[in-house]
Formats: structure tokens, C-alpha cells, sequence
């Protein structure tokens, strides 16, 4: 069967990004119907029954979480975009951005119809200069044509939308983080609860949402919910608490491949068929000896070890919906963003490079994910330099199952991303590194790149 | 005379009635004075206090935490280019690239060169994977940087 993309149908077209190419293919056509002639309660219901799920990293079901907002509050009650997108190797949402972003505009419309919102912060990273741009020239267009303002198609509803942009920290990703910061504190994650629904932005309920979640919401408004769950993967009858998988997801592929590009497919697809079809196979003629199925903090997959109960089939084989990675010790889909490792390349350097991000990128505040992210960072410096012990594989190992929110020790899901990478190529590749240790060779990148100090 | 142009001023105020509390205007205030004048400076920090109500000190944390902006005398060149350090580029050549610059400009990463022209930065990953290894021209993403490209590129800054 072949798919038709729809997050991705118009992002070829030329000036893909404008107000005009945009309402010619039917857009903002569901938005108007909405506020014509749905209740917002309408709204949040056929989201819900979708079965989406956010796009974000959690997969949490978007529309429960609308509702988890105080009933009959008297406002305000606000929507924030996450639009920080810093998980390492995803960029799903720069291409939502930059080629169609009234796409996303009118998913923030039709959510901030649906929970009483009439004002957005859409928060972007520093670094999507050119999103950035885009997006502030599109808002312009529909304050110009009526869509953003007061009185909105004469209805009576309220909307304004404002780029707030950060400066460069990881954890304004987190959503509580993302909050502090665009309060204009430092990006200090918050003790959860009370959640954003409760007590948010501001000390406002508050509902967070990531940018493909609100080009979806378009979609589902449009398209309807039959044709969103006729995609993907329905939920797992052996499990009752899975939501299932519904819907289109892109998918952007990364690191040693052909063709690192940014793909929509029916959630599902295996890991395999992502790198060998789409992503035009590794490079250089080589293997793939690992995959991080959806950003770093989800750890690695061993693309040649065995699949329990599944004759000739290999991690390689898992399907990326949201159940997929964790049957293979992975810590989720995350943000699908899969990064490809050929077999030349050493795992040890690999790990490092993690292991340096997030340790730059702990904001610090809980000493676990602090003092943890920061050894994990010494130790893998100090085995590529050829100084590595056997007993540091364990300590690795025994850190990085420490820190997180799942053990709890935590206040967010940094550290629990901090640790899944290193436990997860430990424990898959445990002989390559004993074998690093043993030799005591020294990695060709083992020279002097600046430790940088937390954030 | 005070270190904030009236016309930057203005340009603060013009964002508080976006939001509830003044203090949200803190990130907005800080790019505008950042890009401006190259660094934030004490002054600048305690002005940018008076206008937004807060104590100097709650601006100087705010600041700090990002790591991103310059402080004092230590002001960024005329271009600011990062060069990412993430995994999907550090698999295609970034540190190699990095240290390409870092030896064509004569600086490490965080310094300026002395002519003013060029604050060479590294970045955790910039969203531009599709095209590593990648950089960042102040807030632009310049894809597929060889050591080639990378040399055109700071020439063309040079000038
Ligand atoms: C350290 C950390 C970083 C995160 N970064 C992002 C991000 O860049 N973008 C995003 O949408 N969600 C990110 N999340 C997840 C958010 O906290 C939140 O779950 C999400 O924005 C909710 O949106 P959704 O329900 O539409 O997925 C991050 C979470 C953590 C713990
Ligand atoms: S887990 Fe890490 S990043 Fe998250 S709040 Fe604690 S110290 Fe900060
Ligand atoms: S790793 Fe460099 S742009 Fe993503």
C-alpha cells in the first residue's frame, strides 16, 4: 500500500510557508468550522478519540491531558509551544516550521479554541533563526487576514500567539523548564505536582504541547479520526495500558546513512526499513553496528543482536511506535529521531560524545543528575585516553541505573535520558569496551576539546 | 548617559503587554541589548533591572544560567559561528571541523579574533542533522560544512 504524506504534503510546493499556498489547499478551513460550529468541548473529544498522542518525547494522549485543565476556570488558561527541540540529532520540527507553518499555527488555534486559551507562547530554541523568521512572518499574515486578534471570523473568541525565543539550554525542552524560562528565571525544572494543567505558566493552568502534536491536531480536525487511526499501530491487546500508536510520525534519520533526511511514514516502520529504504542505507558500503531509535535519551539498539521468540529477526527489526524500543531495553520512541552508527566507528566515542552533552546540559539542581552526569563524563574521558579499568563499566552502569525520575531520585527525565545510553551500550556492547580497556588504546579524539561547565 | 539606547529601550517596553509579569520580558531584553551591543554588561543588566522592576541580581542569575551571553569586556565579534559537536555530526567530521577553525582563525572555541570579525563557538546539536555537520552563522544553520566550505565560509566573514 503506498502512504500519502500529509504533515508533509506541502513542504515541496513553492512558498510553501505563505498565508495564500496555504488557504488555496483548504487551510484553516477546519478552524473556521470549528469556531462556527463545534463547541470547544467537540473539539477536545475528537482529538481525544483520535487516540494521538504527543509528538514531544512522552507520547502522552493529547487529549486527556486537556482535560485534565480546571473545569469552568475563569482564565487565563494558556497554551506553550515546544518548540526547543534540542534532544541531539531530531529536527522534525525545524522542517514543520520552516516549509509549513500555518500548518502548525492552525493546530495552536484549534487547541487554544478547544481549552479556553486565548493566549500562546510559542517557544522556540535560538538556534532556529530561520523558523523563527518564518513562523513571526506567518502569525503577521493571519493577524492581517483576521485569524489572530480579537473577535476572531466575528465569534466572539480571542487569540494571540507570541515567539518567545530561548538561548540555547537543553532543559527549556523539559516542559516545567520551559516554563521558568520563559518566566524569565533560569530553566530550574519544577517539582511535579502540581503538573502544567493545574498550576502552569505563570501559576496558570497551562497545557504544553510540541509542534508535529498541533500539525496533527490540524489534521485530525480536517481529516477526521477514522482516517487517523486507520494509520499506525492499534494498541497492544496483551497490554491494557497501551494507547496504541496511531497516526502518520516523522521520522528524521541521521548520522551514517546515504540520505540523512527527514521522512513521514505510518507509525510502526522498523528501524530497518528506515536506515535500508529511507535512508538510502548506511554509507560508505558499510553496516550499521548500532541505531538510537529516537534521540540520545533513548539509548542504543544492537543492530545484531537476536530478537527473543522472532527467528532471524534483530533489534534491528523493532518497529518505531511508542512500544517498540522499550521491548529491546530502549527507554521509548522519543523523538524518532534515529541516528545511525557504522561498524567502524568505536562505541567508546560514541558513548563519550553522549555522555558530554548531558553533562553540559543538567541544569544542576538535583545533585544525582549533577555529580552523576558529570563522572559518567570523566570516566568515558578517562577510557578513551587508554586509562579505562574494568571496574568503571560497572560503575557506569550502576550510575546510570541510579539517576532519574524512575528510580527517583530525581526531579525530571534528563538524567533518566543521561543514563538509558549508558546502560543501554554497556550492557550491549560490553565485550567492544572491556576490550578498549584492556588495550588501553587511545582514542584518535582523545585530545583536548573543552569540558564546558554545567548550565 | 545610560548604556541602553532609547530606541532599545522602547523596543523592551514594547514586549511587556505580551506578558502577566514583567519578569518574562528578561530572555526578550537580554537578546536585544546581546545582539546590539555585543555583550551584556553590568550596566546594561542593572538597567535592564530598573526597566523590567526587578533586582539587579535576579537578571545577572536569569543571565548567567544560559551561558550565552557574553558578560563585560568579553564581546562577541561581528559574526558568531558555531560549529555543532552533537552526535550526527561529530559522526561526519565535526571534530575534525572544529579544529580545522580553531587552527584557520588562530582562537579556541569561546574566542574572538583579535581583527573582532569572528566569535567561533561549539554547539550541542543544532537541529540541522540533515545536513552535518552543520553550523550555525549567528542564528542561521549552514549545512554540509567540508573544511572547504568551512574555509569559504570564514573568508567570506573575513571580509
Ligand atoms: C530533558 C527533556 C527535554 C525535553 N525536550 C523537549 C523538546 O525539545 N520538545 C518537546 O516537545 N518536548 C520535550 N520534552 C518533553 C516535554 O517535557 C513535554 O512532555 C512535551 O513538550 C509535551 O508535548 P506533547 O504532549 O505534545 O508531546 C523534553 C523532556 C525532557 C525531560
Ligand atoms: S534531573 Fe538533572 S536536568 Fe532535571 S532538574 Fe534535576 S538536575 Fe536539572
Ligand atoms: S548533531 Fe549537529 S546538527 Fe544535530
Amino acid at each position: 500500500m503506498s502512504f500519502e504524506s500529509t504533515l508533509l504534503a506541502r513542504i515541496n510546493k513553492p512558498n510553501s510557508a505563505g498565508l495564500d499556498g496555504y488557504s488555496s489547499d483548504g487551510g484553516y478551513n477546519a478552524f473556521e468550522r470549528a469556531l462556527r460550529e463545534k463547541a470547544p468541548i467537540d473539539v477536545i473529544t475528537q482529538v481525544k478519540d483520535s487516540g494521538l498522542r504527543g509528538r514531544g518525547g512522552a507520547g502522552f494522549p493529547t487529549g486527556l491531558k486537556w482535560t485534565f485543565l480546571p473545569k469552568d476556570h475563569p482564565g487565563p488558561i494558556y497554551l506553550c509551544i515546544n518548540a526547543d527541540e534540542s534532544e541531539p540529532c531530531t529536527y522534525n520540527n525545524r522542517i514543520l516550521m520552516e516549509k509549513d507553518p500555518h500548518q502548525v499555527l492552525e493546530g495552536i488555534m484549534l487547541a487554544c479554541y478547544a481549552i479556553k486559551s486565548e493566549c500562546c507562547y510559542f517557544y522556540i530554541r535560538y538556534e532556529y533563526g530561520d523558523a523563527y523568521r518564518t513562523l513571526q512572518a506567518a502569525i503577521d499574515e493571519c493577524y492581517a487576514a483576521g485569524l489572530l486578534g480579537k473577535n476572531i471570523f466575528n465569534t466572539g473568541f480571542n487569540l494571540d500567539i507570541y515567539l518567545h525565543r530561548g538561548a540555547g539550554a537543553y532543559i527549556c525542552g523539559e516542559e516545567t523548564g520551559l516554563i521558568e524560562s520563559l518566566e524569565g528565571k533560569r530553566a530550574w525544572p519544577r517539582i511535579k505536582p502540581p503538573f502544567p494543567a493545574i498550576e502552569g505558566a505563570f501559576r496558570k493552568p497551562t497545557i504544553v504541547n510540541n509542534v508535529e502534536t498541533m500539525a496533527c491536531v490540524t489534521q485530525i480536525m480536517r481529516r477526521g479520526i477514522d482516517w487517523f487511526k486507520s494509520l499506525g499501530v492499534p494498541p497492544d491487546p496483551k497490554n491494557p495500558r497501551d494507547a496504541g500508536s496511531y497516526g502518520p510520525k516523522l521520522y528524521t534519520i541521521a548520522g551514517h546513512v546515504n540520505e540523512p533526511k527527514c521522512v513521514e511514514l505510518p507509525m510502526g516502520v522498523t528501524l530497518r526499513d528506515l536506515v535500508e529504504k529511507h535512508g538510502g542505507g548506511v554509507w560508505k558500503g558499510r553496516k550499521a553496528k548500532t541505531v538510537n531509535p529516537g534521540g540520545l535519551s533513548m539509548g542504543f539498539i544492537d543492530v545484531n543482536a537476536p530478537l527473543k521468540g522472532e527467528d532471524g529477526k534483530t533489534e534491528y527489526d523493532i518497529p518505531l511506535d511508542f512500544n517498540g524500543p522499550g521491548k529491546v531495553g530502549c527507554l521509548g520512541l522519543g523523538t524518532a529521531a534515529i541516528t545511525v552508527v557504522d561498524d567502524q566507528t568505536s562505541m567508546l566515542d560514541v558513548l563519550h560524545n553522549v555522555c558530554q552533552f548531558f553533562s553540559h546540559e543538567s541544569c544542576g539542581q538535583c545533585t544525582p543528575c549533577r555529580e552523576g552526569t558529570g563522572w559518567m563524563l570523566k570516566i568515558t574521558d578517562r577510557m578513551r585516553r587508554g586509562q579505562g579499568r574494568q571496574e568503571d563499566l560497572d560503575i557506569l552502569v550502576d550510575v546510570a541505573d541510579r539517576i532519574g525520575i524512575m528510580p527517583g531520585t530525581t526531579i525530571c527525565g534528563l538524567s533518566d535520558g543521561a543514563g538509558w545510553p549508558v546502560k543501554t551500550a554497556i550492557r550491549k556492547f560490553r565485550k567492544e569496551f572491556e576490550d578498549a580497556v584492556k588495550t588501553g588504546k587511545r582514542s584518535q579524539y582523545a585530545k583536548a576539546l573543552q569540558l564546558a561547565g554545567a548550565h | 548617559m545610560s548604556a541602553i539606547s532609547d530606541d532599545i529601550k522602547n523596543r523592551i517596553l514594547s514586549l511587556l503587554p505580551r506578558y502577566p509579569r514583567k519578569q518574562a520580558v528578561t530572555l526578550p531584553a537580554l537578546h536585544l541589548v546581546h545582539d546590539e551591543y555585543r555583550t551584556v554588561s553590568n550596566e546594561h543588566i542593572v538597567e535592564i533591572a530598573q526597566l523590567l522592576e526587578l533586582h539587579p541580581s535576579e537578571v545577572h542569575d536569569t543571565m548567567t544560567f544560559y551561558e550565552f551571553f557574553k558578560h563585560d569586556d568579553n564581546k562577541l565579534g561581528k559574526t558568531r559561528l558555531w560549529v555543532c559537536r552533537g552526535l550526527a555530526c561529530h559522526l561526519r567530521g565535526a571534530y575534525e571541523l572544529i579544529e580545522h577553525c580553531e587552527g584557520k582563525l588562530g582562537v579556541k572555541c569561546g574566542e574572538t579574533t583579535s581583527d573582532g570579525k569572528i566569535t567561533l563557538e561549539f554547539a550541542e546539536c543544532i537541529g540541522a542533522c540533515d545536513g552535518a555537520p552543520a553550523c550555525l552563522k549567528d542564528d542561521r544553520h549552514v549545512m554540509n560544512v567540508s573544511t572547504e566550505r568551512a574555509d569559504q565560509l570564514i573568508e567570506e566573514l573575513q571580509r
